[in-house]
């Protein structure tokens, strides 16, 4: 199981504002090890951010997200004490869901 | 040549293209930096750490919970900006990795050789082709734990101990070897680190011969995420790449020498804002 | 050991002052020798005998780089004479190839191939050719060098000397001596005098 993200969400005026901070290798399948053997594609290829069962952000991510992303994102239509869910997928089928409440401005 | 990733790392900002005009160098990297200053992922690195300290690992299946840092056992709080010191225990000057060494041999029962192994954490492809520090995929228990317990010392002032003889003479030999010359290129630490606004090709070089705030900032900023390796490094680590670069034989992680040369950095250091594990280029 | 017993229990009384026994200078010396001893071991190409200081690292070491007049003197005029020309006689090789020597950092490191020529390094410390924006500032800019000081022959031994040991014309200087420490080979480094004299050198234009 992947280490959990980092996630803060706060107000900023009438908008969610949100940091979010994924542990993820991100491997292009490019790069070669020490034995010169190719090190396999790994990486984050769709995220999905919902709010009260909508969903707020999508993205297909390919092999130019480096590695440990980090996203920074504002939508609307939320509270405080609500809350934000970030789920990741990736090429591996693995994925990551991490919940976050919404606190003050 | 080590491999650079030259990805860019922000998301939701639209980077624009920056030429690096001669005399905009200095600035293009600064605001480089000032991007990048949203979220550090040595937070990754601090919650493992976090949970290592807390999990029965080894032999003797016990956490650390009450490893002695030097502040008394399991206080690790203020603990990293006191060190260097002497411990009575071991009867040595010691710094925070090898004070974890030493806790994980006498309370998780780890030969020392096993507590010392993989200290320095690499994915992909390693810098080093022979590395035994980095590897596919390596994560390093040390480096998770090391970037934990620097985290607890955030904020606050560089305070190595220097009331024991031993602390002063760790001091002084580790000045010794910061001036010692050796080697193909005749290197030593000295040969970079003095002189104002020094550089090797675009890296900055902290002075730390002459400039108490060169050697605040430094020592300050180590543990620290490399952005362009992805991965977080120690002072251990800062320390193997320095005699790497100047042609020696390999440092051992942990030994005298690099707990002398910590403690003379640390001693330049003193009075400055410990604000690590920082973000680094 | 027995003064030093007595001292220790007269200052005792001290120590909760913080105040404790300043280690002497052949302690320190010992504890130094004894750390290289113990903190370094052999890996790739680089022994532990590279530890091992000749006379200019020990030296240089001992006065921190600052040495004083006498010791400088006799440095300079005793690297001077460690200096080998090409047997060829020709000190001008080609500036395409000093180029790719000065911008190559590889060499005499762990983690390097023996087998694979070293480079210069140049560029880490030395601003040269206009183009290239990434340079050091450890020595000073050698920009137009060659335009500067024209291409005599006695510039050519200059500077081909000064790569070859820049400890011959400034004692301790933080430049590698690349001839007399085996980095370069002669011929690299009339590559490298080619880059800094050459008209068509970039680095003059």
């Amino acid at each position: 199981m992947a280490d959990p993200m980092r996630i803060r969400a706060n107000m900023a005026g009438d908008k969610v504002e949100v940091r979010v901070l994924m542990s993820h290798d991100m491997e292009t399948g490019q790069r070669k090890d020490a034995s010169g053997a190719v090190v396999p594609a790994h990486f984050i290829q769709n995220v999905t951010v919902t709010h009260a069962g909508k969903t707020v952000l999508s993205a297909q991510w390919g092999t130019s997200i480096s590695k440990n992303p980090f996203m920074h994102f504002r939508f609307k239509g939320g509270k405080p004490g609500e809350k934000v869910t970030i789920s990741w997928v990736d090429n591996k089928g693995e994925r990551r869901t991490d919940e976050v409440v919404i606190g003050g401005g | 040549m080590p491999f650079y990733r030259l990805l860019a790392p922000v998301l939701a900002a639209m980077l624009p293209c920056v030429s690096l005009a001669q005399q905009d160098t200095q600035k293009e990297i600064e605001r480089y930096r000032q991007l990048l200053q949203e979220s550090n992922p040595a937070e990754l690195y601090e919650a493992r750490g976090e949970e290592l300290w807390k999990t029965r690992r080894g032999p003797k299946s016990a956490s650390l919970e009450s490893c002695d840092l030097g502040l008394g056992p399991g206080v690790v709080k203020g603990a990293y900006v006191q060190l260097p010191r002497y411990f009575a225990d071991t009867d040595r000057v010691q710094d925070a990795e090898s004070r974890l060494v030493t806790c994980m041999v006498t309370l998780q029962g780890f030969t020392p050789e096993e507590a010392k192994r993989n200290p320095f954490s690499g994915t992909g492809v390693p810098m080093v082709t022979t590395d035994p520090f980095s590897g596919v995929g390596r994560r390093s228990v040390m480096t998770d734990i090391v970037a934990w317990v620097a985290s607890e010392s955030r904020g606050m002032k560089i305070a190595p101990q220097m009331s024991h003889p031993k602390e002063r003479e760790a001091y002084q030999a580790g000045e010794r070897l910061f001036f010692y010359r050796a080697g193909p290129h005749d290197f030593a630490c000295v040969s970079c680190h003095s002189g104002e606004a020094k550089r090797i090709r675009l890296q900055t070089l902290p002075d730390l011969v002459h400039s108490a705030k060169d050697a605040q900032r430094a020592f300050g900023t180590w543990p620290g995420y490399r952005v362009s390796e992805g991965e977080l490094r120690s002072m251990q680590w800062r320390l193997w790449e320095c005699f790497r670069q100047q042609r020696f034989p390999e440092l051992e992680f942990a030994s005298d020498a690099s707990i002398a040369l910590t403690m003379f950095l640390a001693k330049r250091a003193e009075g400055g804002s410990f604000d690590a594990p920082s973000l680094k280029r | 050991m027995q003064l030093k017993i007595v001292l220790a229990f007269a200052l005792g009384g001290l120590s909760l002052v913080g105040c404790a026994i300043r280690p002497s200078d052949s302690e320190v010396e010992g504890a130094t020798a004894r750390m290289l001893q113990t903190s370094f071991k052999p890996r790739g190409q680089a022994t532990v005998d590279r530890l091992n200081q000749d006379e200019v690292q020990a030296v240089c070491s001992l006065y921190k780089g600052e040495p004083p007049e006498a010791a400088r003197e006799k440095i300079e005029k005793a690297q001077q004479t460690t200096i080998r020309y090409p047997s060829s006689g020709s000190l001008l090789g080609d500036w395409r190839q000093g180029e790719r020597i000065a911008q190559s950092g590889v060499g005499k490191q762990f983690t390097d191939d023996p087998g694979r020529p070293a480079g210069g390094g140049c560029y880490n410390c030395h601003q040269l050719a206009p183009r290239e924006l990434s340079f050091g500032t450890i020595g000073p800019s050698l920009y137009q060098f060659g335009k500067l000081r024209g291409s005599s022959e006695a510039i050519q031994k200059y500077a081909y000397g000064k790569i070859y040991n820049s400890e011959a014309f400034s004692a301790c200087s933080n430049m590698p001596r690349f001839g007399h420490n085996g980095v370069l080979t002669e011929e690299q480094i009339t590559h490298l005098v080619a880059l800094l004299l050459d008209p068509d050198s970039p680095v003059n234009k």
